[in-house]
Parts: C-alpha cells; sequence; structure tokens
C-alpha cells in the first residue's frame, strides 16, 4: 500500500524512463546539429559577416561548435579580435 | 502484385535485425507470398543459422555478384515454406566485396521472382549499411526503447532520408510492458515523439525468441509466442491490412489513468 501511495505521488517526476528521455533530447540536439558540418560552416559564415561589421577579427582562430553540458546544450563560439572598428560618426 | 525491396537496418547491433528479417520472411511467406532474404553481413553471417539453413549453404552473396554461380544455384529453399528462400552473406570476406552498384543490381533481378525482397543489414553506418539500402524501396528500422539503440536510430533515420528513403518505418522490438508500467522503460509514445517516423509494429521481449533462435525455428511458427504474433501482424501490416497495434501493448490501465489524472490537477 505504501508503495502504491509513492508511486501515486511524488516518486514519478524521478522515474528513469523520464530520466532516459531528456538526456536523448539533449543528445539528439547535439547529434542532429553536428550530423551536418554544412550546418556549421553556413552558421559560421553569417556570423563573420555580422560581426566584421563591428570589429576584426581572426578568421583562422575562429571556432564555433555545439557542446552538450549537464543539462542544456550550448553554441559556443570562440571568436579572437584583433580590434575594434570605430563607430560611424566618431 | 509489385515486388518490395524492404532493408531492416537499426545503426545498433543486437536490437534484432536479424531475427525480424526471419520472422518477418517466414510470416509473409506463411501468407503465401514469395519471399527471398538477403544476408547482407558479409563476414558475420547469421540470417543463415537463425533460419536453421546453415548446413545447406553451397554459394553466397558474393559468389553471386562476382558471377561464380547463378542466382538460383546460391537461394537456399526454406525447409517449411515453397516461397521462401535464403541468399546467405559470404563468411571469409568483408564489407568491401560487395559494391551498392551491385547491391542494385542483384535486387532488381530478384524482383522478376520474388514479391518481397528483404533485405537484413549489418550494424553501423559504414560501406556494408551502403550496400545493404542501395537497392531498397523502404527501410524497417529497428529499435529497443534503450537510450543508445533510439540514439542510433534517428541517426540511421537521418542517413535513410540522405539516401532518399525517406519513408521509413519503426518496429520497436522488446518492450517490457512491466518496466514500462512502473515508468522504467521508455514506452511507444515517447519513441515516436523522439524519432517522429511511422509506426510499423511493436513486439515484446519473448523468452521464446531465444528458444526458437536455439531451434533454428521462426517464432512465427510458434502459435503462443507472443513476439512471433506481433512479427504476424506487422506481416499483415505489410500486405495492407488494417492491423492495431497489440492490445497486451497498451499500457493505459486503471492506476495508470489515475496518475494521468493527477498529474493534470497538479
Amino acid at each position: 500500500m505504501l508503495d502504491l501511495l509513492a508511486r501515486l505521488f511524488g516518486k514519478e517526476s524521478t522515474s528513469s524512463k523520464d530520466i532516459a528521455r531528456e538526456r536523448l533530447r539533449l543528445v539528439l540536439v547535439h547529434d542532429r546539429s553536428v550530423a551536418s558540418p554544412e550546418f556549421i560552416n553556413a552558421l559560421k559564415e553569417d556570423l563573420i559577416k555580422v560581426i566584421q561589421q563591428y570589429m576584426d577579427i581572426d578568421m583562422e582562430g575562429l571556432l564555433v561548435s555545439i557542446e552538450g553540458e549537464d543539462n542544456s546544450v550550448a553554441l559556443v563560439a570562440n571568436i579572437p579580435i584583433k580590434g575594434l572598428k570605430r563607430a560611424a560618426g566618431d | 502484385m509489385k515486388s518490395r525491396v524492404l532493408v531492416i537496418t537499426s545503426g545498433k547491433g543486437g536490437v534484432g535485425k536479424t531475427t525480424t528479417t526471419a520472422n518477418l520472411g517466414t510470416a509473409l511467406a506463411m501468407q503465401g507470398k514469395k519471399v527471398v532474404m538477403l544476408d547482407t553481413d558479409i563476414g558475420l553471417r547469421n540470417l543463415d543459422v537463425v533460419m536453421g539453413l546453415e548446413n545447406r549453404i553451397v554459394f553466397d552473396i558474393v559468389d553471386v555478384v562476382n558471377g561464380n554461380c547463378k542466382i538460383k544455384q546460391a537461394l537456399i529453399r526454406d525447409k517449411r515454406f515453397e516461397g521462401l528462400c535464403l541468399l546467405p552473406a559470404a563468411q571469409t570476406k568483408d564489407k568491401s566485396a560487395v559494391t551498392p552498384h551491385q547491391m542494385k543490381n542483384l535486387t532488381n533481378e530478384l524482383r522478376k521472382d520474388f514479391d518481397f525482397i528483404l533485405v537484413d543489414c549489418p550494424a553501423g553506418i559504414e560501406q556494408g549499411f551502403k550496400n545493404a539500402i542501395s537497392g531498397a524501396d523502404d527501410a524497417i528500422v529497428v529499435a529497443t526503447p534503450e537510450v543508445s539503440s533510439v540514439r542510433d536510430a534517428d541517426r540511421i533515420i537521418g542517413l535513410l532520408e540522405a539516401a532518399g528513403l525517406s519513408n521509413s518505418k519503426l518496429i520497436i522490438n522488446r518492450l517490457r510492458n512491466k518496466m514500462v508500467k512502473r515508468g522504467d522503460m521508455m514506452d511507444i509514445e515517447d519513441i515516436l515523439d523522439i524519432l517522429s517516423i511511422d509506426l510499423l509494429g511493436v513486439v515484446p521481449e519473448d523468452e521464446t525468441i531465444v528458444v526458437s533462435t536455439n531451434r533454428g525455428e521462426p517464432a512465427v511458427l510458434e502459435n503462443s509466442s507472443r513476439a512471433g504474433e506481433a512479427y504476424r501482424r506487422v506481416a499483415r501490416r505489410l500486405l495492407g491490412e488494417e492491423v492495431p497495434i497489440n492490445a497486451q501493448e497498451d499500457t493505459s490501465n486503471l492506476v495508470d489513468r489515475f496518475k494521468k489524472m493527477l498529474k493534470l490537477a497538479r
């Protein structure tokens, strides 16, 4: 009976299938994007275009990747800056 | 009837591709169809032992594509069904012994004589996979309710789509009802949510599969086998019949429904 009560209340949120589903969701976000290098390259090129309007960047040292952390997936971009452009009108 | 080439694939090994091929092939033959099963797992053949036909092999798929023998000489007739044949993989070569082009020619040749050509794909996503899918009209993806298997299935579905096979169907294999009920196994809905492809069937975990593999007699031949019953139902669906997913796979009972109500209220 206690077991039944425990199942009805509380315990449900820690069932291992929920953990499985959540981990799968995260790993697949990563897999699906990493699966195509074209995707990353296209993103990289667009990022460069936008950022170059504001600053000089080191294209050789530029790194863009999608990384899974404990509970989230993040777009990580490491973009070395060579110099800032003067804002127009200065 | 127009013949169909179906590749049975999964990415991950050990989820039941060969068992699925053997049982679907046999179940389709039980329905009077002419079926040939191709083992493309060159170097690690196993469909022959699952079918109990390992002692009859003379030639294999590599002999056929190299022209060492005619297709008909290499085909092994099943013991039980007239219309069921096996083309075994070679055991002493590797995956590079066959090219995608040769596979396509081979399956096209077999279309002349068979209603169904079932291609048992090796695990992995390399050459063997590319060979196996190259002649296929559609793919059947086998996955078990585990993180690793579903993840690999997702990758495989992507690769199949990239190869022009966008109508893949899913078989969920080895589902354990008891574990689903206590929340320790992903259910059908969870898996379909993640993979977003059509469901072709659900096969329960069943000890009779081990027994039938021990004997070399596919489980569909055993009336009382639950897995066998599930495969027979999949075969009927492949033939266009509308067969609901097994009632015994329905996990909703009174407690579950009550829990759902509580969840909504919270």
